[in-house]
């Protein structure tokens, strides 16, 4: 790890560390020089480290913390190296090496990230140096364990736009052309009466009423029944989510529910069967039986068609994260990289759950029946499921706001247990229900940009920045679990949404080479050979990968663009100039703006 | 079972070359398209000339939807003899290969191409007699031995009127001028000279006509061993340290004569050594590169993953997509090529010291790492016709033997490696990796590895300069006048027409500002993001004694057995290569500068152009790298009206050096295959997986529990 060209650590010289001290460009560098800091943010403590840096070896700094974020910054070398880590991130927070340890740099704190990365410091051993930094770094890492408010309650952040304003559900249903005929809105679920992890608003047939919904609510696993998700604009065919019926080991029955089904079949107006996906693999399906469980029988279903999709548990998509980290983490796996990549499964998660949403958008477009899907719960692989094939055949979606309206939908709304999975502000980094099933979805959103690089108004920076905010706890949109908590928290009256940062400065997320394309579906291939792993993602801390930036051909693009737009304003005046000397004849010249619109009629 | 509708009896006879002779050719042959599994497919003729086998589709009337990027000598549904790679016969639902003589004749013939297309005829409609002659005159055509003078090469070169493009700006390297320039190019022509002493092929048929040495070398010395352990100039770096080649002595059983080779090279090096020439640094490529059987090994396993026979094909596998790609070893092999190239690199560009490649014949590996090396440190060698004349340099004159590489007389397939096409697809490496930094496409380096096929240009039909000219002088077939004249594959009217050949050139490259002699100095300087490296490389005491120390040694081991690096030798420090490659990366590129390929194992990529275009399962509609590409051509092309207007507006003439863009009107459903989708899937379905892997044997415990453990039979009391 030493690298002969990085200056090792000697312990004489963090003396004086606290007084001022002097860069080798002469500028003097003040303790309190400013460090970048958000309004309601507040610095906790500081202290001289050694940053061990995988790449570059041992890097003497000063380690800040505040009450969002730890910020180092080195002190000789030049450029510096900054690290710049809101505490969110930080899942463990160990101590390497005891008092009495031997060997350089071997004692200090070893921070392992939910963002794919570790970080070491190496301390003074005299005078338990690190206690007093551990202890603040695991109080305001862990508010929840603490007592403490997440970061998102004191942020005094202030943006152009408002974020929670972009997801309203009914305008959101009005979009789609609901409620009509078929379809109404319920409000059954006002203040979470009947399922306190769905959102209030739902969209149900409208042969349905609403005591019929509470006997269908019996049936379902937590009271999670078959609402609408989507409905085809054209064929009216839906899109239905929903959790596992409780069939149980005795293959109970329940006529509301079969009825229930049957009403949602019909109400496309066609005679075909309904479809049912259930997401797990058949196996697990059967298992859930003991537990109260199942799936949909054909003797009670008859005019469903059910088929699993294979798509595996919270658990071993941890599990295959995890593996991955191994690989890329902190060097790249040398020899033998394709295999290794394999064996991590990643990949082959993304394939089954990228062909699991095809088929969904495939059927519901095909016309033919409408769609229910379910998993167990219904807030893990049926959001994975539903969501995707929402952004395949709706291209609202794939538009920022889209987007932003998408997760807000389909993940926050219906109730995806981002708390739970992301294990935010809390410190048991071994908890169970932890599992990276968002950035997996993510993850799938970007294979599908990078398939078809004009088909999405936002670009890879977008999808980074959600990750990023999924774990920061800056802004409160992926807090909580459920629609019906973050009520009850306040959130949108108290913290600020992830989508003000973002829409305030939308020219920063945004793909130059969209191409508007309204009604179309987008099936990304789902095949290895067309799969990537996302490395500007997962391997993005490593130096030695990181990629272009910005995008050269993006880049050029942009030249282009800017050359265009020149030549546009310098043709109209020359125009105006040319009119003015020959003021009687304007027949032949075309005007800008009728070029331009001939232009664009390319896409 | 087959349900289309009636053949339609329609003369249809196949478009002749000249010179091209129609052999054998049977009718009613369906042939089935490459999809989904289903039988679909059209009837029509199969021919045999003495160029291409072809399919002639009965209805092919319907030819308004020309394709925008089309072939001119090799159409859709024309596979060159020397394209064919492997014949299949099914037989009962059985495959067996064909070779020599048949004694049954197979219900269906399946094709695998050198360029990956599958194609897939059914013969059960046709004629047993037009079967038997097809079948046969198809593999004895494509499969059998053939003496050079029967390649389709010289029929057409006797037939076809020659009105050459004068104006084609790549350098041949046939004559001494060319030498001679390039020598001034690179400020070689101080240290080095270019000689004339192979005139007659005196020293050696495999060495070029006229090549470059070092200004000490004598004429004697290139004599004695036939240019053997003479080392012979590729290209001289900016800072004067120049890369070298050498033909090796092949181990000799006999003492004296080894003693006397050895002090032969012993006297060169000493020549070579000395001031004005930089320290010398070797590289015996034979030992630190994988063999050419390697190679071969590699790439027929590689091509076998896209040798698709239907959808059931393609997605069995796709479950093991990565190891099975690793297994072939293709992709580590680019790597290790991509490599050894940089390590040449920091010689030359860090070290200042001379490099000079090692192999038995020097007409292989060499080629490849000279040219690597050229093409990342000289970006004359990234626009066209810098490119197409380092492969005059390098390969074609440089002796590389074309024609037993890809064994187009199928005399052995002892000799047959892909050493071309592994050039091209480290080329690739760096051109996916750098699109502006390239003045050509990917399309191109794929049209160019097609054009290894076509027999109608000289270009890649012989094994060496010698072979050429002696076969070139007409002791014709006819009384035909003169030497035959032959074709060159970078004239590219001859396959593509000015629409198609603009997808040759790459709209992103930014063309480097032609400077006068003294701006070049200065601009080179500033381009030298090198020059900032940390200056611990600098220390000459090692490196100094490096080659007295050591050259017994050296010498000991170019006479007879090989051991490994002599660059990047155990006593340098490990990590220097690595310190130049990363500090190298840790700046912002400049495209007309050095260009290092990034090597770790997620940045080597499959080639997908080249080896996916055929296969309709691994179409996106509307997506893939060229939807981008469709938008920059849009808009140059806007940008270029504009600029028309703008003269207009002026009242001046049109500007006539308007650079050609493709044309892409309703380009947004393009598919990724584009240019060359031909077999495009008409249906909108998306590809579904048909196979798809589910155990998780390690897991099995994780597997099998729920998301989260509740008891939900619980919630019904």
């Amino acid at each position: 790890m030493a690298s002969s060209s990085t200056p090792k650590y000697n312990s004489n010289s963090l003396e004086n560390s606290s007084s001022k001290r002097t860069l080798k460009d002469g500028t003097n560098w003040e303790q309190n020089e400013e460090i970048p800091r958000l309004p309601g943010e507040t610095r906790v403590t500081d202290k001289d480290v050694i940053y061990m840096c995988p790449f570059n070896g041992p890097v003497k700094g000063r380690v800040y913390i505040t009450n969002y974020r730890l910020y180092l910054r080195s002190v000789e070398n030049d450029p510096a190296v900054i690290l710049n880590v809101p505490l969110g991130v930080i899942s463990r927070i160990e101590k390497m090496g005891g008092a009495s340890s031997r060997g350089e740099n071997s004692y200090g704190l070893d921070i392992t990230c939910k963002d794919m990365r570790n970080l070491r410091f190496a301390l003074k051993q005299e005078g338990h140096s690190r206690r007093d930094i551990f202890e603040v770094l695991t109080k305001y890492a862990f508010p929840q364990s603490h007592n403490l408010l997440f970061f998102a309650f004191v942020n005094e952040e202030k943006f152009s736009e408002n974020g929670w304003m972009v997801y309203n559900p009914m305008s959101e249903y009005r979009r789609q052309g609901l409620p009509n005929e078929r379809w109404r809105v319920t409000f059954i679920n006002e203040h979470y009466r009947l399922c306190d992890t769905y959102p209030s608003l739902l969209v149900v047939p409208y042969n349905a009423t609403d005591d019929d919904l509470k006997k269908v609510a019996a049936f379902r696993s937590r009271n999670r029944i078959p609402v609408l998700s989507w409905i085809h604009p054209e064929t009216q065919a839906v899109i239905m989510r929903c959790s596992q019926p409780l069939v149980g080991m005795s293959g109970k029955r329940n006529k509301d529910d079969e009825r229930y089904l049957d009403i949602i079949r019909e109400a496309n107006g066609q005679i075909s069967k309904l479809t049912i996906y259930d997401a797990r693999p058949n196996v697990n399906a059967v298992a859930n039986k003991a537990t109260g469980g199942g799936y949909e029988g054909e003797d009670a279903y008859p005019n469903a068609e059910l088929f699993f999709l294979d798509i595996h548990n919270i658990h071993v998509m941890r599990e295959s994260l995890k593996k991955l980290k191994d690989i890329v983490y902190p060097n790249v796996e040398e020899s033998h990289w394709l295999s290794s990549l394999e064996s991590t499964h990643w990949l082959e998660h993304i394939k089954l759950v990228l062909t699991g949403a095809i088929q969904v958008a495939d059927k519901v477009s095909s016309g033919r029946s409408s769609v229910l899907v379910h998993c167990s719960d219904g807030w893990d692989r049926t959001a994975q499921l539903t969501s995707l094939a929402m952004l395949m055949l709706d291209s609202y979606y794939r538009t920022i706001e889209g987007f932003e309206v998408l997760v807000q939908k389909e993940w926050i709304s219906f109730g995806h247990k981002f708390a739970s999975r992301i294990g935010h502000g809390d410190k048991n980094h071994a908890d169970a229900d932890r599992s990276p099933i968002f950035l997996q979805f993510i993850d799938c959103v970007w294979q599908m940009s990078k398939q078809f690089p004009t088909a999405f108004e936002f670009n890879e920076q977008f999808l980074i920045t959600i990750l990023d905010h999924l774990y920061s706890c800056r802004f409160g949109t992926f807090l909580y679990n459920s629609e019906f908590l973050r009520e009850k928290e306040k959130v949108t009256e108290k913290t600020l949404s992830l989508w003000s940062l973002i829409n305030s400065e939308k020219s920063k997320y945004t793909n130059p080479f969209y191409s508007k394309e309204l009604n179309r579906a987008l099936y990304p291939v789902a095949s290895m050979r067309h799969l990537e792993l996302w490395v500007n993602y997962y391997i993005r801390w490593n130096p030695r990968i990181r990629q272009q930036q910005p995008n050269p051909v993006e880049q050029r693009y942009m030249e282009l663009l800017a050359l265009r737009d020149d030549y546009i304003r310098r043709l109209e005046e020359l125009q105006i100039t040319n009119n003015s000397k020959i003021s009687n004849s304007s027949t032949s010249s075309t005007s800008p703006s009728q070029m331009m619109s001939q232009v664009q009629t390319h896409f | 079972e087959i349900h289309i509708k009636e053949p339609i009896e329609k003369e249809v006879n196949p478009r002749l070359l000249p010179g091209e002779l129609l052999l054998c050719e049977a009718s009613t042959v369906y042939k089935y398209i490459q999809e989904d599994g289903s039988n679909r497919g059209s009837y029509g003729k199969l021919v045999c000339t003495n160029f291409k086998i072809s399919f002639l589709d009965d209805d092919s009337a319907s030819d308004d939807n020309e394709p925008q990027f089309k072939n001119k000598i090799v159409g859709e549904n024309d596979i060159t003899l020397q394209c064919v790679d492997q014949i299949y016969g099914v037989y009962d639902e059985k495959k067996k290969l064909l070779t020599g003589q048949l004694r049954k004749y197979p219900e269906n013939l399946i094709i695998y191409c050198k360029d990956l297309r599958v194609f897939n005829f059914c013969l059960r409609y046709t004629k047993e007699e037009e079967v038997k002659r097809i079948v046969s005159g198809i593999v004895h055509h494509s499969q059998t031995p053939k003496l050079l003078k029967r390649l389709f090469l010289f029929s057409y070169a006797s037939a076809a009127p020659n009105n050459t493009d004068g104006r084609n700006q790549t350098v041949m390297f046939e004559t001494l001028e060319d030498w001679r320039d390039e020598l001034e190019r690179t400020k070689g022509n101080v240290k080095y000279k270019a000689v004339t002493t192979n005139e007659g092929y005196r020293v050696s048929e495999k060495l070029p006509l006229y090549f470059v040495v070092p200004i000490c070398i004598s004429e004697e010395s290139i004599l004695k061993y036939e240019g053997r352990g003479i080392p012979i100039w590729c290209w001289s770096c900016h800072n004067g340290a120049a890369l070298l080649k050498m033909s090796a002595f092949p181990k000799e059983q006999d003492d004296s004569t080894s003693q006397m080779q050895k002090a032969f090279l012993d006297g060169i090096y000493k020549t070579i050594s000395k001031p004005p020439y930089e320290l010398l640094k070797m590289d015996d490529l034979s030992s630190s590169l994988p063999s050419l059987q390697d190679i071969q090994t590699a790439y027929t396993r590689f091509k076998q993953l896209f040798l698709i026979d239907n959808s059931t094909d393609f997605w069995a596998t796709d479950v093991k997509w990565f190891s099975l790609l690793e297994s072939t070893n293709w992709l580590e092999i680019i790597r290790r090529v991509l490599k050894k190239a940089i390590e040449v690199v920091e010689c030359l560009e860090i070290q200042q010291t001379n490099v000079l490649l090692i192999e038995e014949s020097a007409t292989d590996l060499c080629c490849v790492i000279s040219s690597l090396v050229q093409v990342m440190m000289d970006s004359y060698s990234r626009t066209k016709s810098g490119f197409q004349s380092l492969i005059q340099k390098e390969w074609v004159i440089g002796g590389h033997g074309f024609l037993d590489r890809c064994n187009h007389l199928h005399k052995s397939e002892k000799e047959e490696a892909p050493v071309f096409l592994l050039l091209l697809n480290c080329v690739w490496q760096l051109v996916q990796q750098y699109p502006p930094a390239f003045e050509f496409t990917e399309t191109y380096l794929t049209v160019l590895s097609d054009s290894l096929y076509v027999p109608i240009f000289s270009t890649f039909f012989f094994n060496s300069q010698h072979q050429r000219d002696t076969n070139k002088s007409g002791e014709s077939l006819k009384t035909q006048s003169g030497p035959f004249r032959f074709l060159t594959v970078w004239d590219w009217s001859v396959q593509f027409d000015c629409k198609a050949q603009a997808f040759l050139n790459n709209p992103l490259y930014a063309e480097k500002p032609k400077p006068d002699k003294s701006q070049r100095k200065t601009s080179r300087s500033k381009h030298q993001r090198q020059l900032s490296l940390p200056l611990t490389q600098a220390k000459p005491s090692t490196k100094r004694g490096f080659f007295r120390e050591e050259t017994d040694h050296l010498i000991k081991n170019i006479l007879g057995k090989r051991i490994g690096k002599f660059i990047n030798s155990s006593e340098e420090p490990p990590n220097s290569l690595r310190e130049f490659y990363d500090s190298w990366h840790s700046k912002p590129v400049d495209y007309h500068g050095l260009l290092l390929p990034r090597i770790d194992g997620p940045e080597i990529k499959v080639w997908a152009q080249r080896y996916l275009r055929w296969i309709p399962e691994a179409q996106l509609h509307g997506g893939g790298t060229i939807a981008t590409a469709a938008k920059i051509l849009d808009l140059m092309e806007e940008v270029q009206s504009l600029q028309v207007k703008m003269d207009e507006e002026h009242s001046q003439a049109v500007s006539g050096d308007v650079h050609s863009v493709p044309m892409l009107r309703n380009s947004a459903r393009l598919s990724s295959l584009f240019p060359f989708a031909l077999l495009q899937r008409q249906s909108v379905k998306p590809a579904l997986p048909t196979s798809t892997w589910k155990d998780l044997e390690d897991e099995d415990d994780l597997v099998k529990r729920d998301d989260e453990f509740v008891d939900l039979s619980g919630d019904m009391l």
